[in-house]
């Protein structure tokens, strides 16, 4: 992994923020909401309407207000909420952050549950551990996840009353409490990605175990524990770095429905609450927060597998 | 075709998928003549009436039948997330083809910028298209479109770079055919076997996204019974009724997987070889 490599990775992260930038940017321009109407009523006079355009800037031209929002933006300054009058950079970066806790807490439950699942589907193939693996998966991969969310909660919190059924508790004050809030969350979150994760696990063993190396460690006569664990589970797990962080991706838009289902103050609550009351700086702060966590997640994901994969030079 | 359909039918996932699909086909084309009650008919003394001989799938918090309301509500399902994927596809093919006859620097300033727009998850970009275009089934199913376009244009790219080097291409450029002709005519044609496989599995994707802004109140209305509209109206009732909820639920994962099933079994009956 070369200098020239890392700078590349950055130049391209850049791109992608510039043009996920415009992308928000010029959607939610197009909204069909005046914003000054937005901000002050249907009732209000001219005069006023007027005043409050020109301090927005609105009769600005476009590739201005853009520019002077995006340098806003880099320094964390997103403007004020439209619903709330607060500054919404702030309150973004404290919803992202339980949206993070969750998001973190899923792909480790996944990771728990997807990669034995698969590696015992591969070393059994073709077995009843096999098939259930794949059951599974077909399984995970076609219910949404406002369905496992509201199945989940039918079951758990309202039937069961193990878990509560909404809600959300910081760790730092609660930590049990957080847990029980965040349980039911979590498990729907990671359920769509485990029968990805175990599918790939599956698919990467198998072509291991067919591999000459794996073949030379058996006839060298190791145990076949140890031929599984270290060569093979090594070697297989690696493409999954990749496949976790495009499901990054999946989870990000999962947490939306989860958060507004669960009533969890992250960032997709606040995003659909920004949508419903068309409260234009707060959809365009989400929006841009959340794509650029997902390209730092990529990003972050190649390097991780550079840094792996002895095999592979960059540069 | 046939061939391919009976190479389909006997790999299991296949058979499964084109079973299930026949049954949702059925009730997109016949569901309203299907359906033994009007799925509309309020009945206060029915109310959260539990599943038996009158209501088989019970009946909901205005009374009306569950399953009659399934059967009608899969033609406000279906035929949009079908058409959602065909339009994504399609624009995703000509995108993808394109790109790759071009090549060079044109092939990449076109790709990492459908790379970048791919760094917008899915569900929040479909969000964001839908609130700007209003809410509704129409939009919804053309905000799905958009969001599948890129990842569309990626899968085409990939086959379309092995195509280009094939000899027909080549020959074509050199009797000095015009680029729509070569990315229409010659190209197209050839990378279209991936991309169905590919496109199959998305509708299932499409199945579930247009459920889900229907169910955030972004795309199918009441008083549609689009399946994912059903499940968030029935998500209050749960104490009195759970099969208001579970019937739509089910609904919507069993054509999530018919289409998974199907795309799987066209991929082991397009390459015979591949055993896993």
């Amino acid at each position: 992994m070369s200098a020239s490599w890392l700078l590349r990775r950055l130049a391209l992260i850049l791109y992608t923020v510039f043009i996920v930038s415009v992308l928000v940017f010029g959607i939610t321009q197009a909204l069909p909401a005046d914003a000054a109407v937005t901000l002050l009523g249907e009732n209000a006079t001219a005069e006023a309407l007027n005043a409050i355009r020109e301090r927005l800037g609105l009769g600005d031209p476009i590739w201005w207000q853009y520019l002077r929002w995006v340098g806003h933006a880099a320094t964390g300054d997103f403007g004020l909420s439209m619903r709330t009058g607060q500054p919404v950079g702030p309150e973004m970066l404290t919803a992202l952050g339980r949206s993070l806790l969750l998001a973190v807490a899923a792909i480790l439950v996944m990771l728990v549950i997807a990669v034995p699942l698969g590696m015992v589907a591969a070393v059994r193939q073709g077995k009843l551990a096999d098939m259930a693996t794949g059951l599974i998966s077909y399984l995970g991969v076609s219910f949404p996840e406002f369905v496992t969310a509201t199945l989940l909660a039918m079951l758990l919190a309202d039937t069961l009353q193990w878990l509560p059924a909404t809600g959300y508790v910081s760790p730092l004050e609660d930590f049990g409490g957080a847990v029980r809030h965040l349980a039911l969350p979590v498990l729907t979150a990671s359920l769509i990605l485990v029968a990805h994760v175990a599918r790939m696990v599956r698919s990467e063993t198998l072509d291991v175990l067919h591999s000459d190396y794996i073949r030379a460690a058996r006839l060298k006569g190791l145990p076949e524990r140890t031929v599984l664990v270290r060569h093979a589970l090594r070697n297989a797990l690696l493409p999954v770095v990749t496949i976790v962080a495009l499901d990054v991706g999946y989870l990000l838009g999962g947490i939306i429905v989860i958060e507004e289902i669960f009533a969890i103050p992250g960032i997709g609550r606040q995003l659909m609450v920004a949508v419903t009351a068309r409260d234009l700086p707060s959809i365009q702060a989400g929006a841009l927060i959340m794509s650029a966590t997902y390209a730092v997640a990529n990003t972050l994901a190649d390097v991780a597998y550079a840094v792996l994969d002895k095999r592979i030079r960059y540069d | 075709m046939t061939d391919l359909l009976r190479r389909l039918m006997r790999t299991p996932q296949g058979a499964i998928g084109l079973i299930l699909l026949a049954v949702l086909a059925a009730a997109c084309l016949f569901g309203p003549w299907l359906a033994p009650h009007d799925p509309e008919k309020m009945d206060f003394l029915g109310r959260f009436r539990p599943l038996g001989a009158q209501n088989w799938f019970g009946a909901d918090q205005f009374g009306r039948d569950v399953l009659s309301r399934l059967l009608v509500g899969a033609r406000s399902t279906l035929p949009m997330a079908l058409a959602a994927t065909l339009l994504g596809t399609v624009a995703g093919a000509v995108v993808g083809t394109a790109s790759a006859y071009l090549g060079g620097r044109w092939d990449e300033a076109i790709m990492r910028t459908i790379d970048a727009v791919m760094a917008v998850p899915g569900l929040l970009l479909a969000l964001l298209l839908v609130s700007t275009l209003g809410n509704g089934a129409g939009n919804a199913m053309i905000a799905i479109a958009v969001t599948f376009a890129p990842g569309m244009a990626r899968v085409t790219r990939a086959v379309a770079l092995t195509v280009r080097g094939q000899d027909y291409v080549k020959s074509a450029t050199v009797r000095g055919e015009s680029a729509s002709w070569i990315i229409f005519r010659e190209m197209l044609p050839n990378v279209m076997a991936p991309v169905v496989i590919e496109a199959t599995i998305r509708v299932s994707f499409a199945v579930m996204l247009f459920a889900t802004l229907s169910f955030l109140g972004l795309g199918a209305q009441p008083p549609a019974s689009e399946w994912g509209l059903m499940v968030a109206e029935a998500r209050q009732y749960v104490h009195q009724a759970p099969w208001i909820l579970i019937a739509p639920s089910l609904a919507i994962a069993l054509t999530a997987i018919a289409f998974n099933l199907l795309g799987d079994g066209l991929r082991d009956a397009m390459n015979p070889r591949d055993e896993r």
